[in-house]
């Protein structure tokens, strides 16, 4: 390292920071060009139309978000589909993930096949995923409706109903995605000191009284992480839209994400799909503050 | 004994509970094998989870339809690169920013942090128009470029900074005084010492890359190019009929190697997934 040469004309500390800039150069210098610069670049050309004709662009000032908040009802629509997406994804993914992981925390016989079961979801591609429960819930040919019909539902055609939908892709992307929490869970609950959940008993709490008082308190810090994971990757689902539903029917599950890409790639609205991702941006901003200041009001 | 019996039935109702709840998770793959050993017909025509005949054949005709062989190659080489490269760069800056006394360090770490919750769709257009000048659309370049320096390179260099924060300082000295420069030090002795923190970040990492479709989907268009999961969504529509039974063995093709790596590796696996939400 040419820092180490330099020899003695450097003072150490010099020689560390040199050290210290070399080391993380690399790195840093990508996250400006491919992550800084386009963050900048993006709220740029959201203030711009572009002529695909003469492949220019022009200022159009605020023009893009006025037109998104004012004159196209599809924006409040998607962002309304967007919020709709994780408040039925964020509590259900969270519950089930805490259920799985109290009941599969404590070591039990079988214990092990059934954590690799409700994570397998988690290391398969979500395209492979969301092929398959595309197939699964088919209206009449479906398995889903199939096994429905066993007991006498005539179940409906999820996919192409716009009620049944959005509740179709919510929950195929919880089965992908709890196994990620369960584990995350399984980790906290399992760095409880086992001396509290005793001493309780014998105080004589029972399992309610423990998990309220002891376990719920003792898991907030986790808890809180994974909310907000769990938000955000709801915020930017794309893959499960773009093969299930593409957005439809009606537009019932054309999310945020998916709608950037489709303004932006599919119909070339550059400044529009841009205004969008800064709306994405400024949404995911708001939540990472947030969970910074309910960490600092905590300690 | 009376007790001991009320435990057993507890306990086995816990289990039967578990397994139907595990149908929804385990059925799809299930599903998905069956459907891939039948005939095109019968995909849908028999609810019959066993084929009336068993179509080998679908596997080969995957490869045949699309240059399958080359896409799994080219998600499978684009993973490792994208997988050594991060290790490499996010644990170099990482050792840095956990080690180092340099100022503007807390900037750096700050500015990383920041990226972290950061999803791809925001700065994809620029990425796009970026991408086009340095003439690399159509080009593998954007899906190991974006994922190494975009939140999830971000996310790597976090985890082995908290990784090194932790890793005793006695062991560094003593290379110090052997006279090991600063990268002696990291390369020699910090990085043989993290290899948990290397495993984990890198199956992070490598699982990433392989399911990553949204920079597939928007820079390659070349169909030779493909990725896996581009791969499989493209079994739809091309000629407008609907090829089920082939997506399906090409769906079982991309998914059961994965799944017989994790079931072997499943510890490990597991364990990398839960470090990176406690620490992330």
């Amino acid at each position: 390292m040419s820092a180490a040469r330099t020899g003695p004309s450097l003072t150490l500390k010099t020689r560390e920071a040199i050290s210290g800039w070399l080391f993380v150069s690399p790195i840093l210098a990508g996250f400006l060009i491919f992550f800084v610069g386009p963050l900048i670049a993006v709220f740029y050309y959201s203030t711009t139309e572009w002529n695909l004709l003469s492949q220019q662009s022009s200022f159009v000032g605020m023009d893009n978000y006025v037109d998104a908040l004012t004159r196209n009802d599809t924006f409040w629509h998607v962002l309304g589909n967007s919020l709709i997406f994780a408040a039925g994804l964020v509590p259900l993914n969270m519950a089930l993930a805490l259920g799985l992981a109290l009941a599969l925390s404590k070591p039990m016989r079988g214990v092990v096949i059934f954590r690799t079961v409700f994570f397998a979801p988690v290391i398969t591609s979500a395209v492979a995923w969301a092929i398959i429960w595309t197939f699964l819930l088919q209206h009449e040919s479906g398995a889903v409706n199939q096994a429905l019909s066993l007991v006498g539902i005539d179940g409906p055609n999820w996919l192409h109903e716009p009620r049944w939908a959005m509740a179709s892709v919510i929950v195929t992307r919880v089965l992908k995605t709890v196994g990620l929490n369960m584990i995350l869970y399984i980790a906290a609950l399992q760095s409880i000191p086992r001396d509290y959940e005793e001493a309780a008993r014998l105080e004589g709490a029972n399992g309610w009284e423990i998990f309220r008082r002891i376990t719920w308190p003792l898991l907030a810090p986790t808890t809180l992480v994974i909310m907000v994971i769990t938000v955000v990757g709801s915020l930017k689902v794309f893959d499960h839209i773009y093969l299930m539903t593409g957005g439809g029917p009606q537009n019932a599950t054309l999310v945020l994400a998916f709608y950037i890409y489709e303004q932006g790639f599919k119909f070339f609205n550059t400044g529009y799909a841009s205004a969008l991702a800064v709306v994405l941006f400024v949404l995911i901003l708001a939540l990472t503050i947030l969970q910074m200041l309910l960490k600092a009001v905590r300690k | 004994m009376n007790y001991r019996l009320q435990q057993k039935i507890t306990r086995i109702c816990w289990v039967v509970g578990l397994a139907a709840l595990a149908i929804p998770f385990v059925f799809p793959f299930i599903w998905m094998l069956s459907g891939a050993l039948k005939g095109q017909a019968d995909v849908f025509a028999s609810a019959s989870l066993i084929p009336q005949t068993i179509h080998w054949s679908n596997f080969s005709e995957v490869f045949s339809y699309q240059p399958f062989a080359r896409q799994y190659f080219n998600s499978l080489y684009i993973a490792v690169i994208v997988t050594t490269l991060t290790l490499f760069l996010s644990s170099m800056a990482g050792y840095a920013l956990a080690r180092l006394r340099f100022a503007g360090s807390a900037l750096v770490l700050l500015l990383l942090i920041s990226a972290l919750m950061m999803p791809e769709e925001v700065t994809i257009i620029p990425n796009f128009f970026l991408m086009r000048e340095l003439g690399l659309m159509n080009t593998h370049m954007p899906l190991i470029l974006l994922p190494l320096f975009g939140s999830q390179g971000v996310m790597a260099t976090f985890l082995m900074r908290q990784f090194f924060l932790a890793l005793p300082k006695e062991l560094e000295e003593a290379g110090r005084m052997d006279g090991l420069s600063r990268f002696g030090v990291y390369f020699k002795v910090a990085l043989p010492l993290s290899k948990p923190a290397l495993s984990a970040v890198g199956i992070i990492t490598f699982l990433f890359s392989w399911n990553l479709f949204l920079e597939p989907l928007v820079f390659v268009n070349d169909i030779k190019l493909f990725t896996l999961p581009l791969a499989l969504a493209n079994f739809t529509d091309t000629y407008g009929l609907p090829l089920w039974h082939l997506q399906l063995a090409a769906t079982a093709l991309a998914v059961i190697p994965m799944l017989i790596v994790y079931i072997l590796a499943q510890r490990q696996i597991v364990e990398s997934f839960a470090l990176s939400g406690v620490k992330g």
